[in-house]
């Protein structure tokens, strides 16, 4: 199988700071990875680098683009670059405010990346929207509601729902359920897991929940003060942790 | 267009057409650059003109910048050639320029115009300035000016077709009414300026040069002659002009856009051309509509 995606030696620095260092990892089609750490330890700077947000100080992130191969996104042109994330990459944000568009009605939240294709027909537009809400479960009859009047949770499942529709076959994650309430991110969780076996996404999930990634992440990495001090199987990196700060984290779970 | 003024022209102490000669070159730059690439915004140095923004400093600068001493200007606000802001802007020109004005829009080699592009179809060699309050069509979904660039830059307009979703969504039909967005020459996407969406047509293959100027925005824009200008749509909703059951009250037109006046407390109303030079023409030429027939029985 060929590789979706493929870091190398990938450092951001902000001036004298470390945001994150020689982190190198392969990432295959259809694999979730979680990345665990606390907070500060480079987890978002990571993902903000992996998915195009921010430019790498030094390393490289090569991405398997449909026709040309593996391909490191900083050497294409910016409207393919532009292009990439906003079709065949997905990014679900940890605050819904910012990967929605709060002042339009979840209809056209869902159905903008569709027109950004160029998609011209509204019935088609609509029924396709309508279509993803009854898929991450939100009522239809929501659909010309605004994104403010629903619940963190709805909002959260919309942000999936338009990120999604353009059936992109890498989705960035940054702590999705975060913020919710634990019935709502039992609820989540189990949404985000069924869409990404069904659909055979890849994900990258950044979150310092360890039990979301017990639940979604095949592999696991874990990081502290920007460098990954581990990395493996998520049940093998949970039930058996090397590192003492690996140790740490897992030990410091709240037993219920 | 000559900056070689005649000597006997009052321009009331101020230079001709009241910029400055710099000024003036400054501004005809940034047209030849918008001609050169339609639908483009070219940010410009606007300057304090003598009256508010949001009265057309944009588009008197404009004018001021290509008016020259054998123009026969026209200024029309909401299609009428009488009301504040035209009679004002019109005096303006005559104080500081001595040009000729007219109200025909025929005679005319210049127009400024703010809400309307006159019914009579315009000519070669005729100029329709137009005042623009807000000059960027991407405003509404994008607050970032270095983003709504990047989108210009990369043709990256399905935003806009977000907002015409959002119409049908909660209306049914597109009920964006004026400054209907259009796509010029294939390429960028243009705020008309606030014209009713019953005037866009007119934009497309017009033989005139069209100008926009947005004073507070310091933006120029144009449209060169026999340019295509498409209103955007979809394909399941296309896009129509307003149509009116009734005809005009004065001239009995009913191929013109109609202003709807309140004649008395009890419910009266008739619509009347708001293009008046138009309507004018119409009454002069023995056309008469239903209010004159009233009078006549």
């Amino acid at each position: 199988m060929n590789k979706l995606l493929q870091v190398h030696d990938l450092t951001k620095t902000y001036g004298a700071r470390t945001g994150c260092a020689n982190v190198s990892f392969d990432l295959y089609p259809g694999e979730v990875l979680g990345i665990v750490g606390e907070s500060g330890s480079g987890k978002t700077t990571l993902l903000r680098c992996l998915s195009a947000q921010l430019e790498p100080s030094a390393g490289t992130v090569a991405y398997d683009m449909r026709v040309k191969g593996l391909t490191d996104i900083w050497s294409l042109s910016e409207p393919e670059r532009r292009m990439l994330t906003r079709t065949d990459w997905g990014i679900v944000h940890q605050n819904a405010r910012d990967g929605l568009r709060m002042e339009v009605s979840a209809g056209a939240n869902v159905g903008e990346r569709l027109m950004a294709v160029g998609a011209r027909h509204y019935g088609n537009i609509r029924t396709e929207a309508e279509d993803w809400l009854t898929k991450v479960e939100i009522d239809t009859g929501r659909i010309d509601d605004l994104p403010a009047s629903f619940s963190g949770g709805m909002q959260q499942r919309l942000q999936i729902a338009r990120n999604l529709v353009t059936q992109p076959r890498l989705v960035f994650m940054d702590e999705p359920t975060s913020g919710l309430d634990v019935s709502v991110q039992a609820r989540l969780l189990d949404l985000i897991r069924t869409l990404v076996s069904r659909l055979g996404i890849a994900c990258v999930i950044v979150t310092h929940d360890l039990g979301v990634v017990r639940l979604l992440a095949h592999r696991l990495m874990v990081m502290r003060r920007g460098q990954v001090v581990e990395q493996g199987l998520t049940d093998q990196v949970l039930d058996d942790p090397q590192h003492a700060y690996t140790q740490l984290l897992v030990s410091s779970i709240l037993p219920v | 267009m000559s900056t070689q003024l005649p000597t006997q022209i009052p321009t009331g102490g101020y230079n001709f057409a009241y910029l400055d000669e710099q000024t003036k070159r400054m501004i005809r730059r940034a047209i030849l650059k918008a001609v050169a690439i339609p639908g483009y915004q070219v940010p410009f140095g606007s300057r304090e003109m003598p009256l508010p923004y949001g009265w057309g400093t944009g588009g008197i600068q404009v004018t001021a910048a290509i008016i020259g001493p054998e123009d026969t200007l026209k200024v029309i606000d909401q299609g009428a050639d009488d009301t504040t802001n035209a009679v004002n802007i019109r005096s303006f020109f005559q104080k500081t320029t001595g040009v000729a004005t007219t109200e025909k829009t025929r005679e005319a080699s210049l127009i400024q115009t703010r809400h309307r592009i006159p019914e009579t179809a315009l000519s070669e060699g005729q100029i329709m300035v137009y005042q623009v309050p807000i000059p960027e069509p991407l405003r509404w979904l994008e607050p970032r000016e270095g983003e709504t660039r990047k989108m210009h830059g990369l043709a990256e307009y399905g935003v806009m077709q977000v907002k015409l979703y959002e119409d049908i969504a909660h209306y049914g039909h597109i009920s964006t009414a004026y400054d209907y967005p259009v796509r010029v020459n294939g390429r960028y996407i243009m705020s008309p300026s606030p014209i009713p969406k019953f005037d866009n047509p007119k934009m497309d293959n017009s033989p005139a040069l069209q100008l926009f100027g947005a004073g507070r925005e310091k933006r120029i824009y144009a449209i060169p002659p026999y340019t295509s200008v498409k209103s955007l749509d979809f394909e399941d909703h296309p896009f129509e002009i307003e149509t009116w059951d009734g005809a005009c009250a004065i001239c009995g037109a009913t191929d013109s856009y109609l202003d709807e006046i309140v004649t008395d407390d009890t419910g009266g109303r008739i619509f009347v051309c708001s293009d008046t030079d138009y309507c004018g023409e119409r009454v002069e030429a023995g056309h008469k509509g239903a209010d004159d027939e009233e009078k006549a029985a």
